[in-house]
């Protein structure tokens, strides 16, 4: 052995992969444990571990990049809140305030201190999403953040291992569903507990005392890797737009995107200003979500922690719509955070070209339904009331090289319930879920396809319609010379017209017609080679009409593709 | 199956083809490399050496139980056979759109899998069936006689039918079926309330496509296989090893080919529990290292933990999510891209990355010196003394050391300004580390601490590495046992005849209906037996009886194995103790005031096996004469310490029962080499397992 320094970076790796694999344990630990279908079927949560100044060390790769910043963030927040001489063995903090946890209410943010040898070590935090928060529920009505339910301040959970039973009666009287949530939080504080415990085992096996070394190791790692990656960028600066529906009058997102040795910058000034509805977006969330465009694009395979993240600097004016301050109401941040990465690619695009995706479907195409016996006439016996909740996805833009992903989420990473649990959820139908021909935006690369979908009440229902969309009159543009992805449509099957944000009544024997957006495309259509053009209509991706008029395919060509269809050929 | 005396197991894997002959207690054994073009001949081939090896002919054998990776093989290369699906309207996409989510979360250019069907290929009917198995619209005559004759025409070998919530109901899917074969008796139809009557669509229908379309290849070649072996005098009947670790008849596995995927792993496990069995311990961990990945499953109480779904064909470094999903019973385990011949480089981060990318057999590792510049686990295994150069595969493959330096310099050292020794030990320490993660965290999921487990290593790579893993996973005991290379088809001459029949009923413990549980058990149970009856006339049949229970509210559900009377005089508040008490032992507390319910219900009927023949431990004698004084030395690196040590070299054909051999030692054989690091000492078995312990001092 040469140099024993070197034989220590290698057990110094390893320990690296340890606290990964760790919080990578803490979340499967909350997916299973979880009651909410965001945590357990979406992977709506987050996990992560701290050393004692709470810089953030590891972090589980999950559905939600919307909490990257948020959860390095929010130790620091609870170290100054809580007073480190406050800070006991057996403790467990807690809070949801949206600026110093995740974004909205319903997010839960919980805390525990690691001691080792009597000595505090570090922290595990993990999020999660919870079925209900009290208020007005999971919706944008709200006019500030006092009407969107139980405002939970940093505080203690439990104090020196005694849960706080009082706070739980608190939550228990505040929520619709109190077993649920409260399992919850049980579930987020058993998370921190098996985290905890993975990190002992590592220490008693490297005989380690503290975090110390092993956090300079992982911070310096970190930031000297991510600060490679960005001074082999070119220098520069551009600016990126992209106007979206908003709830009641459009929004536009404005981003100044600069790019020096070491470090990104964003700043969103010239955004529009706060929205009276709850589609705000607290300025954790927007660092969010920029950061994790950026890191794609820029830094995909370093780890996120303190030191990775530190040099993406994203700013926001206080007040515009991507720094909103209490109390604006921001149950729906998700809606406009979602759109984050597509406005910073735009700027970015004019640094790095083809290295950005085009503009993809963005938000999620998620809706609520609260479904009731009919009041019309009589209900049947049987007849029930349920909340069904569903995310699904859009198409995503088409890359420099390739084609965009169908249905398929991004930057929000969750899963969609498959359509048979739904159904056992609550009295509801889905008649339809199926890929949406020509909803991808036409390019040298196509645009993914967005969906066809139809729920309605089951006989003897009916419902109300909590309706989350966006791109109704804002399609997903295409980049270098790409045709726009196809928009939302909401309707009713009755011909009534809908919105697409908003509560708003379906009655017996009615259903709601979705269509949800594609991508946009990537080059000139006149581009795309011939035969994925064939393909893409053999696989009825394109109608015969876009592959003659878009793509310039001989009817005689077309002819042949579809009579190779009906042989049942793959082409 | 006590009265038969000649049997033989055959594997066929990537590489090659095990056999293994048992007449009475010996046992014969071969590899052959696999003929993929027509893979029997490699089994007939391999048959007759061990038959001439125990001096029998080939009429001898009694019974032939037969495992393969070729099923797998077609749905990972896409060589199955042109299949239609035919699916509930609205719903033709199902199989293409999958969870709407990446498995990548930031890899921008990420390609999502294609699924086995293109769309042109997946019809849709009218029809619909609701969540509780109404019907609320029927199926139109007229419509499934004009799309019959349309798949007809079209030429499909091969149909699936997958209708939404036909496991409540499977009438519409078979009276598609009728249709389809009045017109075309010889259609081979599939039927995902058959297949895989389970919940959740996107499995199920992935399920019942992946079925359909190996079934015509599978069904050619059992057909083939029969009628060759029967060519060369064989006169037994040929039995199938299925992923849930048992076997079924030719006929069944021709039906359900789909059942045959991951048989040669399940095979492994089933072999590891055996041994557990013989020594009597009751929580193991099966390590299996090839060439390309590694497998770790759970076995307690000498039963291989079992799962409903798993995911074949994972296309991206091994990542979940970027396979495809099949649910049918299957011996639950971990598989990571971490082999013998996986490579290594330096990331961004300046860490060292191993696999999953693997140098394969061609070029192969460095060392191999056919072509191979990159270095791979094998090459870092020869630098750290691990490996002899003169001595790999029983002499016939030279390895080439300055080769494998030559490949972690460049490659490794010169980029991180380590020298070669300390680069092949990050190399090692990388692989193991990853695999110590993916054991760490597959015994969190299932509740459980891998310190009170023993491991049991086979496979070509495992006793290379297996103690290291123990160190990093303060596992004290670790078995090697003898046959170890061949440990799969050995494997399958201990399963016993099985079928597990399956089913999602959804029922809350508040609505708990006695008489409809009974009966729901009753009816799998007979499912499953007249399965097992078909292979075994006269034995007799024992019914394991599982339901899968969760919180109401809840998405992941937790087995709970129920015993005979619990499951014929069912009773509330009895399951429900059952459940609470599994999830305290899983998550530390239970909840209270949440109603619990039932999703599916389970019941697995298998034939008794032998009974194990337990042998006594051989514990060394304090006599120093037991200690085996080694021929010869080498510098081997120990990387708890990182350093060398001079570590003895025993062959293990010399030792003895009763031999104790201290660590740092290597004990070579033909077929692999167990590493005995300085933290453990090693004491030959009677029955030639090599029993590797914690020595008391360094523990």
């Amino acid at each position: 052995m040469r140099e024993n320094k070197k034989a220590k970076s290698v057990v110094h790796q390893v320990m690296w992969n340890r606290l990964i694999s760790v919080v990578e344990e803490q979340a499967q630990a909350l997916i299973r444990t979880a009651f909410s279908t965001s945590v357990r079927e979406a992977g709506d949560l987050s996990a992560g571990v701290y050393d004692v100044d709470g810089r953030m060390l590891a972090q589980a790769v999950t559905g939600t990049p919307g909490h990257v910043n948020a959860m390095a963030d929010a130790v620091a927040h609870f170290i100054r809140r809580i007073g480190s001489e406050n800070i006991f063995q057996g403790d467990v903090y807690i809070t949801n305030d949206p600026w110093e946890g995740t974004g909205h209410l319903h997010d839960i943010t919980v805390v525990t201190p690691s001691f080792h040898n009597d000595s505090l070590i570090g922290f595990f935090a993990c999020t999660a999403h919870v079925v209900d928060i009290g208020g007005r529920g999971f919706s944008a009505d709200a006019a500030s953040v006092y009407e969107e339910g139980l405002y939970i301040p940093i505080m203690k959970f439990a104090d020196k291992g005694e849960v706080n039973l009082p706070f739980v009666h608190l939550v228990r009287g505040n929520v619709r569903e109190p077993d649920q949530v409260v399992g919850d939080i049980y579930a987020l504080a058993t998370c921190n507990e098996i985290g905890h415990k993975r990190l002992l085992e590592m220490m008693l096996e490297f005989s380690l005392d503290d975090l110390a070394g092993i956090a300079e190791f992982i911070l310096e790692n970190s930031k000297r890797a991510t600060i490679d990656k960005i001074a082999a960028l070119s220098n520069g600066q551009a600016d990126g737009e992209m106007t979206i529906d908003g709830y009641s009058t459009p929004v536009t997102l404005k981003v100044q995107l600069k790019i020096e040795d070491d470090y990104v910058a964003c700043d969103f000034s010239g955004t529009s200003g706060i929205d009276k509805n709850g589609i705000n977006v607290p300025l954790v969330y927007t660092q969010a979500y920029a950061c994790y465009a950026l890191k794609c694009a820029i830094a995909p395979e370093i780890p996120n922690n303190a030191a990775s993240l530190a040099p993406f600097v994203i700013t926001a004016p206080v007040n515009t719509i991507v720094n909103a301050v209490h109390p604006a109401p921001v149950a729906l941040r998700h809606v406009i955070g979602h759109m984050i990465p597509d406005t910073v690619y735009n700027a970015l695009d004019k640094i790095l070209p083809n290295t950005v995706p085009a503009e993809g479907a963005g938000t999620l195409c998620n809706f609520q339904v609260s479904v009731r016996p009919r009041t019309d006439i009589t209900a049947p016996e049987h007849a029930r009331r349920a909340e069904v909740l569903t995310f699904n996805s859009g198409g995503s833009g088409a890359r420099p090289s390739v084609d965009g992903m169908s249905a398929t989420a991004f930057p929000s990473g969750v899963m969609t319930m498959p359509v048979e649990a739904t159904e056992h959820v609550g009295p509801v139908v889905i008649w339809r879920k199926e890929l949406k021909p020509d909803s991808g935006g036409a390019g040298e690369f196509r645009g993914g396809l967005g969906q066809f979908m139809e729920i309605g009440p089951s006989e003897g229902h009916e419902c109300d319609f909590s309706a989350m969309f966006d791109r109704v009159d804002h399609p997903a543009l295409g980049r270098n010379g790409g045709q726009s992805g196809g928009a939302t449509c909401i309707k009713r099957s009755d011909g009534h017209p809908m919105r697409g944000k908003g509560k708003q009544f379906v009655p017996h024997g009615c259903t709601v017609e979705l269509e949800y957006p594609g991508g946009a495309g990537y080059g000139l259509p006149e581009n795309r080679a011939p035969e994925l053009v064939q393909r893409d209509l053999a696989r009825g991706y394109i109608s015969a009409d876009a592959a003659h008029r878009i793509y310039g395919m001989s009817n005689e060509t077309v002819a042949q593709v579809m009579e190779s269809v009906e042989r049942g050929e793959e082409v | 199956m006590s009265d038969l005396n000649v049997r033989l197991g055959v594997d066929i894997g990537g590489t090659f083809t095990d056999v293994v002959l048992e007449v009475g207690k010996q046992q014969y054994s071969t590899k052959v490399l696999t003929t993929y073009a027509a893979p029997e001949n490699a089994i007939i081939q391999g048959m007759h050496e061990v038959c001439g090896q125990a001096d029998i002919s080939a009429s001898e054998i009694e019974q032939i139980i037969h495992g393969t990776t070729l099923a797998t093989n077609a749905l990972i290369e896409r060589r199955g056979a042109k299949t239609a699906l035919i699916t509930t309207q609205g719903f033709r996409d199902v199989i293409e759109m999958r969870t709407e989510s990446r498995f990548e979360q930031y890899d921008l250019n990420l390609v999502i899998p294609e699924p086995l069907i293109p769309r042109q290929q997946r019809y849709s009917l009218r029809e619909r069936i609701a969540a509780d198995g109404s019907v609320l619209v029927d199926l139109n005559g007229a419509e499934i006689e004009r799309l019959a004759e349309r798949i007809i025409l079209a030429g499909y070998e091969s149909v699936a039918i997958g209708f939404l919530h036909s496991y409540a109901n499977p009438d519409h899917e078979q009276r598609v079926r009728k249709v389809l074969l009045q017109k075309a008796p010889n259609m081979m139809v599939s039927l995902s309330c058959e297949v895989s009557p389970q919940m959740r669509e996107y499995e199920r229908f992935n399920t019942v496509v992946a079925n359909a379309y190996i079934k015509p290849l599978m069904k050619s070649y059992l057909g083939r296989l029969e009628s060759q072996l029967s060519v060369e005098g064989v006169k037994c009947p040929i039995f199938l090893m299925h992923s849930g670790g048992g076997i079924i008849s030719l006929e069944n596995a021709a039906e359900f080919p789909v059942r045959l995927v991951e048989s040669g792993p399940a095979g492994g496990a089933v072999f590891a529990a055996h041994i557990a069995a013989r020594y009597g311990l009751n929580k193991v961990l099966s390590f299996d290292m090839g060439g390309t990945t590694a497998k770790i499953c759970l076995i307690n109480n000498q039963t291989p933990k079992t799962s409903r779904v798993f995911e074949v064909a994972r296309t991206y470094r091994f990542k979940k999510g970027s396979g495809m999903p099949i649910s049918i019973p299957v011996i639950d385990m971990v598989e990571i891209g971490a082999g013998g011949g996986s490579i290594a480089h330096v990331d961004s981060m300046s860490q060292i990355r191993v696999g999953p990318e693997s140098a394969g057999s061609e070029p192969g590792p460095a060392c191999y010196g056919r072509g191979g510049s990159r270095p791979a686990v094998t090459d870092a295994d020869l630098v750290l003394g691990k490996l002899d150069p003169d001595n790999f595969a029983g002499g016939s493959i030279e390895l080439n050391l300055p080769a494998s330096a030559k490949a972690i310099q460049v490659e490794l050292g010169d980029k991180l300004d380590m020298d070669v020794e300390t680069a092949a030990y990050g190399l090692v320490e990388v692989v193991d580390e990853n695999m110590a993660n993916a054991a760490r965290v597959h015994a969190v999921e299932n509740g459980e601490d891998l310190s009170k487990y023993t491991m049991i290593a086979f496979g070509g790579a495992a006793p290379l590495h297996a103690g290291r893993l123990c160190e990093k996973l303060g596992v004290e005991r670790l078995l090697v046992p003898r046959g170890a290379g061949v440990g799969s088809a050995i494997g399958f001459l201990r399963a016993p005849f099985s079928f597990e029949a399956n089913r999602s009923v959804f029922m809350k413990l508040s609505d708990f209906r006695p008489s409809s549980i009974a009966g729901i058990l009753t009816e799998l149970g007979n499912e499953a037996t007249s399965f097992v009856r078909g292979c075994d006339a006269h034995g007799e049949i024992l019914s394991e009886y599982k339901v899968y229970m969760r919180y109401s509210g809840q998405g992941w559900e937790i087995p709970i194995s129920l015993n005979e009377a619990q499951a014929k005089n069912p009773n509330s508040s009895e399951y429900q103790a059952l459940f609470e008490q599994d999830y305290t032992r899983l998550f530390g507390r239970k909840v209270d005031g949440m109603d619990i319910e039932i999703t599916v219900w389970s019941v697995n009927a298998t034939t008794k096996v032998d009974p194990v023949e337990a042998i006594a431990e051989t514990v060394a004698s304090s006599d120093l004469s037991s200690n085996v004084t080694q021929a010869s030395t080498r510098k081997l690196f120990d990387p708890a310490r990182a350093q060398f040590t001079d570590a003895g070299v025993v062959s293990r054909e010399s030792l003895h029962e009763g031999d104790r051999l201290e660590g740092p030692a290597v004990i070579v054989e033909d077929e692999t080499t167990i590493i005995l690091p300085n933290s453990r000492y090693a004491v030959q078995q009677s029955d030639g397992c090599i029993d590797i312990r914690a020595k008391a001092e360094v523990a």
